[in-house]
């Protein structure tokens, strides 16, 4: 897994790439968790993540949960076929807010 | 197993997350091999990979130093996905899928063994050590 983290206004963009598994979930983890920790909103851009088992779903669901409890945006964008089959197999695609494109969710507030 | 049974695959690895991306590899192997498309394939790894992280964190727990052995067998109409490991016996019927409606993090990896799989049972393991899962799902 590889990552990059696109300060965006009041947002920060955490763009994940590759397999996020059991073996990097804790750092995908403890990127999202640190923009959060700065009071920035986090939009991650799944786009070319090639693979997520369900110790990457849960680390968005932390982060989905921790951006909740400090009222901050959080959302997915540019979700990848199969980490999308994987949101829909645990029901969570109704639960993420989900864009598009960084376009998309920036027109709807993130 | 029945004689048309074919070995596709026996692998065995250390039990560690480090190496789940060699048992997924594997998984994809067989899959194709077997004609699955590529979604039946990316959900059959999901799944066995899922299985695989039961091991590593639930049966061996966080000091995993054990390893796995994964054997993929095509019968025919099934594949058929048997994971053995070497840890203290895992109390199968306390292991449950958690409420879906309930969103929290964890516990989605039962779910989606299920959902994938066809059959899901636990074997007497063949020495009378550890945990034989054996997962299987219809391919023709």
């Amino acid at each position: 897994m590889d990552y990059q983290v696109v300060n965006q206004g009041k947002l920060d963009i955490v763009m994940l790439s590759g397999d996020i598994d059991l073996y990097y979930t804790p750092d995908a983890r403890r990127i999202v968790l640190q923009c959060l920790n700065k009071k920035r909103g986090v939009l991650v851009d799944l786009s070319a993540v090639t693979y997520i088992d369900s110790s990457g779903i849960a680390c968005l669901v932390e982060g989905y949960q921790t951006a909740k409890s400090l009222q901050l945006v959080f959302g997915l964008i540019g979700v990848s076929e199969n980490a999308m089959n994987v949101l829909r197999l645990t029901r969570l695609d109704q639960v993420f807010p989900i864009h598009a494109s960084l376009a998309a969710a920036l027109q709807h507030g993130g | 197993m029945n004689a048309d049974t074919t070995l596709l695959t026996k692998l065995r690895l250390p039990a560690r997350a480090a190496h789940l991306q060699e048992l997924r590899t594997a998984v994809r192997a067989a899959a194709r091999q077997s004609g699955c498309d590529q979604s039946l394939t990316e959900q059959l790894t999901l799944a066995v990979n899922e299985a695989a992280m039961n091991i590593i964190q639930h049966a061996y727990g966080e000091a995993a130093t054990g390893e796995i052995i994964l054997e993929i067998h095509n019968n025919g109409t099934e594949l058929v996905f048997r994971l053995l490991d070497f840890a203290a016996p895992v109390d199968h019927n306390a292991l449950r899928s958690r409420d879906l409606d309930e969103v929290r993090p964890g516990g989605l990896g039962l779910h989606l063994i299920r959902t994938v799989m066809d059959t899901v049972e636990y074997l007497p393991p063949p020495t009378g050590v550890g945990n034989l899962l054996q997962l299987c799902k219809r391919i023709s």
